[in-house]
């Protein structure tokens, strides 16, 4: 069975699924451009047609450039160290070792963990006057007062990216630990043979394999950090002096606190797209290391 | 036999819609709280049920929200009509009344009620002449301090102005019984801007003329300057610029703290022996003023409940913020946020155990110092609560900081 027959059947079978997709994503985004061409408040008017301005406005207003380049240092730094220590760990899990199925289970805790309550948890620790981590670092003699580690722009950032770190490089290991199962044993086994030190067997033999897997880690990290509003809201709400506040916080304020629909649609709809070429490039990347890799 | 079926199905939901109205009489409401300062979420359960045992048909479901989505919550719940009754900041009646998030309740306001509350209070609940709930608490920023402290450092009496905490705190320090003796919360937060405003009403500042932003010169900066010099000084806990309210407590409950600027709630709490090191030494008074400029300062930190206008009970919700804010009520729930009621002031059952709070609110309540009323309120305090952070921080001048605030306030 074929041809047009099955096109039919296809597609009459994807009917229902479409239908709930068009009306819980395609229509409010076609709403979502709509507003965005008005200057809407929230509640009250429903405002009138202004063309590009708002994109206009957002694009050129010092305050999107600094938050784009507040969210791109976020996701970069953050996303990147929780690739390496994501695939260290799970190249560790997968050592036979006695107890390896109860570190495996441990470690999706984190990552199980929901964001806010490990929002919470990090503010505690990075607390300025009752603080863990100020405890620990005096008296190892790392540092010889308490001090506020959420309240310097200099350190809230690094901050926020540790604690971030920390709840998502599970997935990461989960993903590449999965991958890392595929790798013959053979082709390793006949590298080792032939002499391939440590690095060498990780850089021709298993790499290769987990690659593809890895990539798309890579994909789902990045759009989520790039999003990330929730855990900056409940440990630092964008301070001190703005020094962490992201995109999204930014349409946050300006949608609902502001409660200019209009304009926070428009930023909503840049960052979407911000984060569509994002996604799009790593689908071309992946597509490529796939058929390229072996 | 579907037939049948339908009808019979009909006759049940005939049958059942004229029986539902007796069988259910309940009318159920949706009330907003917050969990952050005055009275507690223990106290508002309690108000509540008193309410609900005095009125069995009505029923009333709670929520509580921290201080800070309190304004985003009402605004989005707007939509889905999901409150009856909200809890209000003084700040946002110009906004809610603009776009029409809350009901003009003037006509219901009894006369009892105008003679009763304390005449400032109703500004609190005030736009453009109308009234859009009514005053609930009554709260300014008092001046906390550690008398045991104060006392181990010589000082006799608490500071008048702001030049002499600077001192008192100078001695202190100098006397190595507190690194750093003042607490603050300068977190960028609505609070920064309510130690900012207390500031302002001292300096005689002006927040806005005729519309415009006023406060980048004169008693507006003076403010910034003196909150600037004093973290600078190391006199103001540097910690002090990532605190909200209730870290400002814990601070000065472990005896961390000479000085503080709080909410009422915190004096009956820090003085409870379960909660706090220091009960017993706990010292209020109203905030400084300015040699030459004014006695005290006290800003409006009020809040009020409202109805709005998405409710379907607006009868019954009216009844619930009139249980809730009347004297009974109010008089019995005392300790963490004190009365709107005039006489309640002169009343032993509210004034006994906390006679030094009593005092200072009857000078501090009477020269609340508001905050700008504008529909604008949100973006402005943004604005405001960065330059604050960006001066304290060094990383702008409290003069630039408070012209970029100005520029970006929206005003």
């Amino acid at each position: 069975m074929s041809g047009p027959f099955m096109t039919t059947r296809a597609w009459l079978l994807m009917l229902p699924l479409l239908a709930v997709m068009i009306a819980v994503i395609g229509w409010p985004l076609v709403d979502t451009i709509g507003l965005s061409f008005t200057n809407a408040k929230l509640v009250g008017t429903s405002g009138t047609f202004v063309g590009f301005d708002n994109y206009a406005k957002m694009l050129s207003s010092s305050n999107f450039q600094r938050t784009l380049y507040t969210t791109a240092w976020f996701a970069i730094v953050s996303v990147a160290v929780e690739m390496v220590i994501g695939v260290l760990t799970a190249l560790l899990l997968n050592q036979e070792f006695h107890g390896r199925f109860i570190l495996r289970a441990l470690m999706i805790l984190p990552w199980a963990l929901p964001t806010v309550v490990n929002a919470t948890l990090w503010r505690l620790i990075y607390n300025p006057e009752y603080g863990a981590l100020n405890a620990a670092l005096t008296q190892i003699g790392i540092i010889d007062s308490y001090r506020s580690w959420l309240g310097e722009p200099a350190t809230a950032m690094t901050a926020l990216i540790i604690a971030d770190t920390w709840k998502n490089f599970p997935l990461v290991t989960l993903i590449a630990l999965a991958a890392l199962q595929a790798v013959p044993r053979d082709i390793r086994a006949a590298a080792l043979v032939d002499g391939a030190g440590p690095f060498a067997r990780f850089r021709f033999v298993t790499l290769p394999f987990i690659v593809g897997p890895l990539m798309v880690a890579l994909v789902l990290r990045t759009i989520e950090a790039f999003k990330v509003f929730d855990i900056i809201w409940v440990m630092t709400r964008g301070g001190p002096a703005n020094s962490t506040r992201t995109l999204s916080i930014l349409v946050y304020q300006e949608a609902f606190s502001f409660q200019r629909a209009g304009s926070g649609a428009s930023l909503a709809l840049i960052v979407t797209l911000l984060v569509t070429v994002l996604a799009a490039s790593y689908a071309v990347l992946v597509r490529k290391t796939a058929g390229s890799a072996r | 036999m579907l037939k049948t079926t339908s009808k019979m199905l009909l006759g049940v939901a005939f049958a059942g819609g004229l029986m539902m109205p007796h069988a259910f009489a309940e009318t159920s409401l949706n009330a907003l709280f917050m969990a952050q300062a005055a009275y507690s979420e223990a106290d508002v359960r309690a108000m509540t049920e008193a309410f609900t045992k005095a009125n069995p048909d009505i029923k009333v479901n709670l929520e509580f929200v921290p201080y800070e989505g309190l304004h985003d919550k009402t605004v989005l719940a707007q939509g889905s009509g999901g409150y009856d009754v909200v809890l209000f900041d003084v700040i946002w009646p110009a906004e809610y009344a603009t776009n029409n998030v809350l009901v003009d309740v003037s006509s219901r306001i009894t006369d009892e009620m105008k003679k009763g509350v304390l005449p400032g209070a109703w500004t609190t609940v005030q736009y453009d002449g109308k009234s859009y709930g009514i005053p609930w608490i009554l709260d300014t920023k008092y001046l906390f301090y550690n008398k045991e402290i104060l006392e181990k450092a010589g000082i006799t009496a608490p500071p008048k102005t702001w030049d002499e905490l600077s001192e008192q705190a100078k001695t202190i320090k100098d006397k190595g019984l507190l690194e750093t003796p003042i607490a603050w919360s300068w977190a960028q937060a609505e609070a920064a801007i309510c130690d900012y405003t207390t500031l302002v009403s001292a300096y005689r500042g002006e927040f806005l003329k005729d519309g415009k932003p006023d406060f980048q010169t004169g008693g507006g900066l003076d403010a910034l300057n003196y909150m600037v010099a004093s973290y600078k000084s190391g006199l103001t806990n540097p910690n002090s610029k990532e605190f909200l309210e209730e870290d400002v407590r814990k601070v000065f409950q472990n005896g961390e703290a000479a000085f503080a600027l709080n909410w009422t709630y915190m004096y009956n709490l820090a003085n409870d022996p379960k909660e706090s090191k220091v009960a017993g030494k706990v010292g209020i008074v109203p905030a400084p003023g300015v040699a030459g400029k004014s006695d005290i300062s006290a800003m409006n930190g009020s809040m009020g409940l409202g109805i709005t206008s998405t409710s379907k009970s607006p009868d019954e919700a009216w009844k619930y913020v009139a249980f809730m804010t009347s004297q009974a009520t109010q008089n019995e729930y005392a300790k963490l946020s004190l009365p709107i009621w005039a006489s309640s002031y002169d009343d032993p059952a509210v004034t006994k155990g906390q006679e030094e709070l009593i005092a200072a609110a009857k000078v501090g309540l009477a020269a609340m110092y508001p905050r700008p009323t504008t529909p604008k309120y949100q973006e402005l305090s943004t604005a405001l609560q960065q330059a604050i952070q960006e001066a304290l921080l060094g990383q702008a001048s409290p003069e630039d900081a408070l012209k970029t605030a100005a520029e970006n306030s929206g005003l």
